[in-house]
């Protein structure tokens, strides 16, 4: 579904991503995780074309994604903070959404719903709180009923009960056979959504594999534990 | 690509600074025309304010706008949109209003005072001055990530073509006056906007004896039909080339 083949990206003098290699397939929950700055959204950007790679190639089923923006069509992104048109009330922002995608296929509402967006449809989103923006965010990656989901952080800054209904939208969304990217730096979270688990370590794919299998690894019973003990071995490399 | 300029239309109405500039420029036009019995001197004072205030307000209102409107993009930049239509989008959207600003501004005391070729021209310009001070603030707001940076490059641009330019233009004249100027004096007015819609009005006007020596080469050229062609080519130049070189910058820029 998404495959990168040797994806580096450098900011000034800082080299970001160094070579990545990733392949990930339909129907997974993939998961990734790593340092603040290890470049997960770098990553996520690349593969969205927000941030153009210096080197290597990005393949979203089978087909290059440089100089194509068609592709985004099968894609849902939710930001880690959403940024948005400050004097546009939420349900303007939907209007138009919908207006700009001219999707042909069905809306999926159900969080607009469950998250009771009509209700503040009114209000500016410069008036929102990080949690609402979060719910708006979180809705209109859903929206288009799309083949690949992208979350950036989805739970931080959502209340429990709206982390509790994204997270069942995860699941429902994985059950269907979608594609699902997280990044988290929530390891119950990890535990409790992700099949596979990516840790990008300064750049660099450090591990890739199943959870069951990185439990396997490390003896550990816990995600967050197995995660902690690949970390802290990987800091002493 | 007409989508996204409609919101950015809409997004533009919903804020004061345009219908205060064309409420400013209305004001003045109706001022200067009031003033003066001969419209044709009042068309010289309004020239002298369109000038200065039209470039500037353009450019500086452009660019802060591309940088409030960067969360926008950034949005956009997530969808299936292409980058070359996000950016023209912005950039139809901007010039539909600014243009709008000044056909309310300057457009109606023109049709009001003098409905001829000189108010015309007037108008001409004011359009052709716009779209290119938008299109070369749009060149520094994707140029300059820094929204301080960016403000202070389209500064000055504008700074450059409306003084410096000018500035050195006379030391040159001054400086190789014993050699023949002609066909430099109109390559010189050629690299600057400004200079080019000042001259295609006073052309029109008819003054250029009071201009000397260089109103004479201007009027000779200029004022022929080879020239108003010349003028019109060159306007438009001003506008294709910064936008081009900004798309070719927005196609690659992180976002």
């Amino acid at each position: 579904m998404i495959r990168t083949e040797g994806l580096e990206k450098r900011f000034g003098k800082l080299q970001v991503l160094k070579g990545i290699d990733l392949n990930f397939e339909q129907g997974q929950v993939v998961s990734i995780i790593g340092h603040n700055g290890s470049g997960k959204t770098t990553l996520i950007k690349c593969i969205l074309g927000m941030v153009i790679a210096d080197k290597g190639k990005i393949f979203f089923d089978g087909i290059n994604i440089s100089d194509n923006f068609l592709y985004r069509e099968n894609i849902g992104y939710m930001p880690q903070i959403g940024h948005y048109p400050e004097n546009m009330k939420i349900g303007q922002v939907f209007t138009m959404m919908k207006d700009l995608r001219k999707n042909s296929g069905s809306l999926d509402e159900s969080l607009l719903e469950e998250y009771n967006i009509s209700a503040i449809a009114d209000k500016p989103m410069h008036a929102l709180s990080g949690g609402t923006t979060q719910k708006v965010s979180a809705s209109l990656a859903f929206l288009f009923n799309p083949k690949v989901l992208i979350l950036d952080e989805p739970t931080a800054g959502l209340d429990p009960l709206a982390s509790e209904i994204l997270k069942a939208k995860i699941a429902e969304a994985k059950n269907k056979g979608k594609l699902v990217i997280i990044t988290s730096h929530i390891m119950s979270e990890v535990e409790e959504m992700a099949d596979k688990v990516m840790y990008l370590y300064e750049g660099k794919v450090n591990f890739f594999n199943s959870v069951s299998e990185l439990k396997k690894l490390t003896g550990e019973v816990k995600v967050g534990k197995a995660i902690a003990k690949i970390m802290k071995d990987s800091a002493h490399v | 690509m007409f989508k996204i300029a409609k919101y950015v239309v809409y997004d533009i109405l919903r804020s004061k600074v345009l219908i205060a500039y064309s409420l400013f420029l209305l004001l003045v036009s109706f001022i200067l025309f009031g003033l003066e019995e001969n419209s044709g001197k009042s068309v010289i004072s309004l020239m002298s304010v369109v000038m200065i205030i039209v470039p500037l307000v353009s450019i500086i209102f452009s660019t802060t706008y591309f940088y409030n409107a960067y969360q926008f993009i950034e949005l956009l930049v997530a969808q299936p949109i292409s980058r070359s239509s996000i950016l023209l989008g912005e950039f139809f959207g901007v010039s539909i209003s600014l243009l709008t600003a000044l056909l309310i501004g300057i457009g109606i005391p023109v049709l009001i005072y003098t409905p001829d070729a000189t108010g015309f021209v007037l108008l001409i310009s004011g359009f052709a001055l716009t779209l290119s001070f938008i299109s070369l603030a749009f060149f520094s707001s994707v140029a300059m990530r820094d929204k301080a940076k960016g403000i202070g490059l389209s500064l000055m641009l504008w700074f450059y073509f409306s003084v410096i330019y000018d500035g050195l233009v006379l030391g040159i004249l001054f400086s190789f006056s014993e050699y023949p100027l002609e066909k430099a004096v109109i390559a010189m007015a050629s690299f600057n906007p400004i200079d080019l819609g000042r001259i295609i009005i006073l052309m029109k006007l008819d003054i250029s004896a009071l201009m000397g020596l260089t109103g004479a080469v201007y009027k000779q050229f200029f004022g022929s039909n080879f020239g108003i062609i010349y003028s019109l080519f060159i306007m438009f130049v001003w506008i294709i080339i910064p936008l081009l070189v900004s798309l070719r910058i927005f196609r690659k820029k992180n976002l």
